[in-house]
């Protein structure tokens, strides 16, 4: 395992990069916002991102994607990271395909997968019942009724649940947690709008005797079904915020040279120089955990649990760091909601919260290292 | 690929049968072997162990064969080092020569002092010691004042350098000199290579907070040094110099490492013993148990930086302002480990000598202190956040 782009890579990390400057910029996240978008990100450019093949990067290709790996669309995602680009990569490209490729049969893959990697289709896992991360809290339920199955329960925060068309929803079962197809328009479930702090949506989802048929669980994967996909979404969201922290830290840094107090440039101060160096060290070690967990998902690693807590909780403490340097370093102009860089502070916060905090993921990372 | 396995499947043959069964056992810090002019070997198997390897020129494994190096190429000695870490294998020899002057000589040497140099090295045969600091120049290396004044074919130096590891047992000394007194301070120095054995010089051993005395002074008075053992230009060395100081900061990339060597009782485990733990497993204390996985972490992810960023160098060859990153992390890291094992151990880990204490107890006490001074040795972690924020990330002075 290399931990170096090859060129193929760099390509796409390249395009991606030309993409999101180009298409949606930090500003675009502010018109969404300031519109009060239901959606919270564009249809019409997530249309040009499937056309791009990055909705597919994991579905076979026999299924319509492009099997390019994990690697490739958490480039992606670093670059949509850098501009704040609120896209569906990580509920539906990521989230929704590995669900479907680790745990769904033939006819469940046949009936979602070309339609999530044609770009059509939008994914959500509903997941979290409380404030924080805890897969093992979750009370939802399945029950089985008829020859099918019968779900109810609240899900607090799903991200992007209320524009998705296919919700994953974790409940529990008689044998342990499962994942369940839930179509968002089945009769019984209910949505609201959550309005999150980084301009993005959330949903609230109420499952009410939900009736499923009785193929609606993905029963593949066994039980560790649900971890093999959070892993997957935990490394995605680590890479989608060592975009953020990057643009965010350099764009700190050009403030740095440009702007003049007492004569000079601010950045000559060795009090800002030292605490630069530590973002930069941040930055370092963020970028090599997220690209080993990355190649850990494509080479179907054993270590991927500790990797994949080990990317999230240096992307929350990285983000963390340089979110509110960032603020502190472009003094008052930082704190206007006219100046973009308060947008990544707020992205901060909330992409730390979910999949799990830096607290959460030091506690697994002790736990499945024997201690 | 297919050569590089047919390396790998010979070089593990050799290593199984050449590395002696107590060279596949953890090295305590007392058996490191240094080599030299008098070498101190504890048991005869190091003495066999460092010549058969010196012998293929594998204690210096990329270096060219000309040079009596090994001749790998960076694949090669990256499946060296991995063969060696899967026997167990150690180090057959710890050298400054190896880690710091052999890369600069490689660099800027001439062909004679590479030949005079580089060989015995390779063999251990010489110790090298650095003489940098000086009691007014640490973190101000470069306001260095040790004299080298030339007369005829020789130089005459006159100074006193400070922080010299290792000088009581070292037989050659690579030092920086001022050699024009009036040029601005980067631009006066030079750099000198001189025989411990010269008249007129002197190491004394200093007593650390530790107890340990691994740093010495060195004294030079009129002490000459044939003017051949200039390296570079004359009033140049200060480059040479900093070059210097990338090799050696990277291989102070490994102070967070070194434990694993030695076989110290991991962190999580040495925990468990003093405070107990839970029914799952789990180290008792719960604060305790966090900064501990925050410290495992940060270890686990600088060692994949260190390992993104050789792979990045591969192709440049010197390591670069990254290698200030290398040496600051590492150090933290090792200082982290140290003060979480003193937590673990409690009043164990704080006895000074005699009855009551274990041999490991009492060493930890002892390399707690001597951590200390790794975030000062080699140039201070705000030397290396200077560095970053100046050649790496372009701030302004």
């Amino acid at each position: 395992m290399a931990l170096t782009l090859d060129a193929e890579a760099r390509l796409i990390r390249d395009q991606a990069v030309a993409f999101f400057e180009e298409r949606s910029p930090v500003r675009a996240l502010r018109a969404l916002r300031d519109a009060g978008d239901p959606d919270g990100f564009s249809r019409a450019l997530w249309r040009e991102m499937a056309e791009l093949g990055w909705a597919g990067f994991l579905v076979p290709e026999a299924h319509g994607g492009t099997e390019a790996g994990a690697l490739g669309l958490g480039l992606v995602l670093e670059a949509a990271g850098r501009t704040l680009a609120p896209t569906p990569l990580l509920s539906t490209a990521l989230i929704g395909a590995s669900a479907l490729v680790l745990g769904g049969n033939p006819a469940q893959g046949a009936a979602q997968l070309p339609a999530i990697a044609a770009g059509t289709r939008l994914a959500a896992l509903a997941l979290e019942e409380g404030t924080h991360h805890d897969p093992a809290r979750t009370a939802a339920t399945a029950r089985r009724s008829g020859n099918g199955w019968r779900l109810d329960g609240t899900k607090s925060f799903v991200p992007d649940g209320g524009a998705a068309d296919l919700i994953i929803a974790v409940v529990r079962t008689e044998d342990g947690l499962g994942l369940f197809l839930v179509p968002a328009d089945a009769p019984g479930v209910t949505r609201e709008r959550r309005r999150m702090v980084d301009g993005r949506n959330a949903a609230a989802i109420r499952f009410e005797g939900v009736t499923l048929a009785a193929d609606a669980r993905l029963e593949g994967g066994g039980p560790g079904l649900l971890d093999a996909v959070l892993d997957r979404a935990r490394v995605g969201q680590a890479a989608e915020m060592l975009g953020a922290a990057g643009a965010a830290f350099d764009r700190t840094l050009q403030y740095l040279k440009d702007r003049r107090q007492f004569g000079v440039p601010i950045g000559s101060f060795q009090a800002l120089k030292h605490r630069a160096a530590r973002m930069f060290e941040a930055m370092e070690l963020l970028r090599s955990t997220v690209l080993a967990a990355l190649e850990a998902i494509d080479e179907g690693s054993p270590d991927l649990p500790r990797l994949a807590s080990l990317a999230k909780a240096q992307a929350g403490e990285a983000f963390f760091l340089i979110g509110n340097e960032a603020i502190q370093m472009h003094g008052g102009i930082g704190m206007t909601d006219e100046h973009e860089i308060g947008f990544y502070l707020k992205r901060a916060r909330v992409a730390q919260a979910t999949f799990g905090d830096s607290a959460y993921h030091r506690d697994r990372y002790a736990a499945l290292s024997g201690f | 690929m297919a050569a590089l396995e047919s390396f790998r499947r010979e070089t593990r043959a050799w290593l199984e049968a050449n590395c002696p069964a107590l060279m596949r056992t953890p090295m305590p810090d007392d058996e490191v072997v240094w080599g030299g002019r008098n070498p101190v070997f504890k048991h005869p198997e190091q003495k066999v162990w460092l010549e058969r390897m010196a012998a293929r020129g594998w204690t210096a494994p990329g270096w060219s064969r000309a040079w009596g190096g090994g001749g790998l190429s960076p694949e090669e000695c990256g499946v060296l080092a991995e063969e060696m870490a899967a026997l167990g294998c150690r180090a057959p020899l710890y050298s400054f020569g190896l880690s710091m002057l052999g890369p600069v000589l490689l660099e800027y040497g001439t062909e004679a002092q590479r030949r005079e140099h580089l060989p015995p090295i390779v063999r251990g045969k010489i110790r090298w010691c650095q003489g940098y600091s000086e009691p007014g120049a640490g973190s101000d290396l470069a306001g260095l004042q040790t004299r080298a004044v030339r007369d005829g074919e020789t130089f005459v130096v006159n100074g006193h350098k400070i922080w010299t590891s290792y000088a009581h047992y070292a037989d050659w000394i690579f030092a920086l000199v001022r050699t024009d007194p009036r040029a601005k301070k980067h631009e006066g120095i030079s750099f000198l290579l001189i025989d411990m054995a010269s008249p007129g010089v002197r190491a004394q051993p200093i007593r650390l907070i530790s107890g340990y005395s691994v740093f010495c002074e060195t004294f030079f008075e009129d002490v000459r040094v044939p003017a051949g053992n200039l390296v570079g230009e004359p009033n140049r060395g200060w480059p040479i110099a900093k070059r210097l100081l990338e090799h050696e900061r990277k291989s102070q990339g490994s102070f967070s490492d070194r434990h694993k060597a030695r076989g110290e009782v991991p962190l999580p485990l040495l925990a468990k013993r003093h405070l107990g733990e839970t029914a799952e497993g789990r180290i008792a204390d719960p604060v305790l148990r966090d900064r501990i996985a925050a410290y495992a972490m940060r270890d686990h992810a600088f060692q994949l930086t260190r390992r993104r960023l050789a792979e990045e160098q591969a192709a440049t060859g010197s390591p670069g302002p990254a290698s200030a990153l290398i040496k600051l992390v590492a150090t933290e890291l090792n200082q982290t480990r140290l003060e979480l094992m003193l937590s673990s151990a409690g009043t164990a880990a704080l006895g000074w000598e005699g009855e009551g204490f274990g041999a490991d107890e009492l060493r930890l006490t002892r390399d707690w202190l001597r951590s200390k001074a790794n975030t000062i040795e080699g140039g201070t972690s705000e030397v290396q956040l200077n560095i970053i924020a100046k050649r790496v990330l372009g701030l302004p002075d």
